[in-house]
């Protein structure tokens, strides 16, 4: 059984010149409630927090590299310097209404914490990443022998970031592991538009580049479907 | 309205302890003739008065005003030339028409503190009661005494909310603590390499300093003005032990190393063989030119009490609870004294009490005292800072966005 989401389209209220946004920071602004608290773990240079005070978020980020921060405190953002791995333990519970990991997961030691915790901070989380199961992957891997590298992921294996890939089915099933509602889940193609809705699993699996995820807690929204 | 005074030509014959103690050359403000400040250590004082210096202009609607709050041994001389030294004043890469305190946007404010030496009543002051100094006898003051007083300071400039307050080290305390207890009249902050209360390392090494200065027969208990003497060398230990926190090893290391001053080699004697030992003796000699040695021991004393949770039971997140204040937060790698982990506990309870703050940790190996130095990156993010919150306060139009 899939979460897929049914009620999903871009042309939802966003702002002037959103269409210079990633498609993935769309989708997610998308997702967003306006006028909720919002925690963005790994905001880079703020893109998605800007994308989100527009539709009148009250957006917080945390960004490891100093440049990040200082193009965001630049940018008017309240972002602070810190680690996804580290410095999530210090948020009191609930303080934030979604808590977002863009494209941050591959890059955090301890996936699964930081996914606990950012569920602790927030009443939602929101999570992409790229899917390690791509086609694409697969291929290189099968065919060169060698760690895939593509547009989006173009490091070497020895001097990238990314320490964690995982699947979109590797994903979902880490979050059933740790009993999480999946109250949304989209595929993204290579230009960052969803695949068709209603595909299988295996499909996304296979041919989503990117994963991106609406969670919430168990205990906000009651039973909720097996995922997987 | 309070009783302003420049009082540039009054040290003709004057003693010499009373002549920046009492009559400073800058701006000076007489506070507290119809209402007392009342200190933590439960007496009243008043009047008083505090000298500072203002620079820029205050707009019409008087919301363009940033004060600016100096460290411990700092004073209101902040972008000008310090009278006493003759050298530029402590701030001047960071306040100016174009610099990132731009005075010709904002309306810069530097007082100098309570229990100051350099023109605010403090030790070095005359006691009206008794017309000798004050000495030992001036109350104990602490940061919050020190933040009403420039709160009076602003109120006698008709400035009901400060666009910003902006300090590093102590004056960072006084920043943090500005936003505590004014939280509707500081719109943005920025406390720099500093801390919400001192760690017991930072308290050790003021101690050493004070038994310093207490250790020099001239101090004569703190009244050694009446003598007609001054603890220069205890105080000029004193210095040369704080200085060493204020560095980094790397940047002594860069600077001197191990070379030998002027010789080729050791004298095997205790003259300064080495380039690092002249320049902290130099350090403090020059330092005890300036400064008064029982103002040292007050304002150590102010920033070793300082601990803005104690006044929330506590949890220093109360004290930033529901704060409407824009925080920016700036430690650096090197700085041993007031360590990055410090600054992160301010920032966790910034952010535990809801506030809107930036924090960044600027990569520097000069120390503590590199929120003096011209260090591109730290300057850079206050000016990105200031200009965002000037946008959001409505003193600036917002350039084009990307």
């Amino acid at each position: 059984m899939t979460t897929h989401d049914h009620a999903w389209s871009l042309s939802a209220a966003l702002p002037q010149g959103a269409e210079n946004y990633r498609g993935d920071h769309l989708l997610v602004a998308q997702m967003v409630e306006p006028g909720s608290r919002v925690l963005d773990v790994g905001c880079g240079e703020g893109d998605l927090l800007r994308l989100l005070e527009g539709r009148g978020v009250d957006g917080r980020g945390i960004e490891l590299s100093r440049e990040g921060v200082n193009r965001c405190v630049a940018k008017g953002l309240a972002v602070i310097q810190g680690d996804a791995d580290t410095d999530l333990v210090d948020y009191p519970d609930d303080s934030f209404d979604y808590v977002i990991l863009s494209q941050t997961l591959q890059a955090t030691r301890q996936p699964r914490v930081v996914l606990e915790h950012m569920l602790r901070i927030g009443r939602r989380a929101i999570v992409s990443f790229p899917n390690f199961g791509h086609w694409k992957m697969r291929l290189q891997l099968l065919v060169k022998g060698q760690m895939p590298r593509t547009d989006n992921l173009p490091a070497t294996w020895y001097d990238t970031p990314n320490i964690h890939f995982c699947t979109i089915k590797d994903f979902v099933q880490l979050c059933d592991e740790i009993n999480v509602k999946m109250e949304r889940a989209v595929a993204l193609n290579p230009y960052g538009r969803p695949l068709r809705l209603n595909a299988p699993w295996w499909f996304w699996n296979m041919f989503g580049e990117q994963g991106v995820f609406l969670l919430s807690r168990r205990d906000l929204a009651g039973h909720h479907p097996n995922g997987g | 309205m309070a009783n302003l005074q420049s009082s540039q030509s009054q040290t003709a014959a004057m003693p010499e302890h009373a002549r920046e103690a009492d009559h400073p050359t800058s701006l000076v403000a007489v506070l507290g003739a119809d209402l007392p400040l009342r200190l933590d250590c439960g007496v009243d004082l008043a009047p008083f008065q505090i000298a500072y210096q203002a620079y820029g202009r205050l707009n019409a609607d008087r919301s363009n005003a940033i004060l600016i709050c100096h460290a411990l041994t700092g004073d209101q001389h902040a972008a000008n030339v310090n009278p006493v030294t003759g050298k530029p004043g402590w701030w001047e890469t960071m306040v100016g028409p174009g610099k990132p305190i731009d005075t010709d946007s904002y309306f810069v404010i530097s007082s100098n503190v309570l229990g100051g030496c350099l023109g605010s009543t403090g030790p070095a002051s005359t006691n009206p009661a008794t017309g000798k100094p004050w000495g030992l006898d001036f109350p104990v003051i602490t940061v919050p005494d020190m933040v009403r007083a420039q709160a009076m300071l602003i109120d006698s400039l008709g400035i009901q909310t400060l666009f910003a307050v902006v300090g590093g080290s102590m004056g960072g305390m006084q920043a943090l603590q500005w936003a505590a207890a004014y939280p509707q009249r500081v719109f943005s902050a920025v406390p720099i390499a500093c801390a919400t209360r001192h760690s017991a390392q930072n308290i050790a090494f003021h101690e050493v300093g004070r038994q310093a200065v207490m250790a020099d027969p001239d101090w004569r208990n703190g009244h050694y003005f009446e003598h007609g003497v001054r603890p220069h060398r205890g105080l000029g230990v004193a210095r040369m032990a704080a200085h060493i926190t204020y560095l980094s090893d790397a940047a002594l290391h860069r600077k001197f190393g191990r070379r030998l001053q002027g010789r080729q080699m050791p004298t095997f004697s205790f003259d300064a063989d080495f380039e690092v030992e002249s320049y902290l003796r130099h350090q403090g000699s020059t330092f005890v030119e300036r400064f008064d040695a029982n103002s040292y021991l007050y304002l150590t004393r102010a920033c070793d009490y300082f601990d803005v949770a104690a006044d929330h039971g506590g949890a220093l997140a109360a004290a930033f609870k529901g704060t409407r204040t824009r925080f920016c937060v700036v430690s650096f790698t090197s700085d041993w004294l007031y360590p990055t982990s410090e600054s992160r506990e301010v920032v966790h309870a910034l952010n535990a009490g809801g506030a809107r703050v930036s924090f960044a940790e600027i990569k520097t190996d000069k120390g503590h005292d590199a929120f003096l130095l011209d260090v591109p990156e730290f300057t850079d993010i206050v000016r990105a800072f200031l200009e965002s919150a000037a946008v959001t306060r409505g003193l600036r139009k917002a350039e084009m966005s990307s």
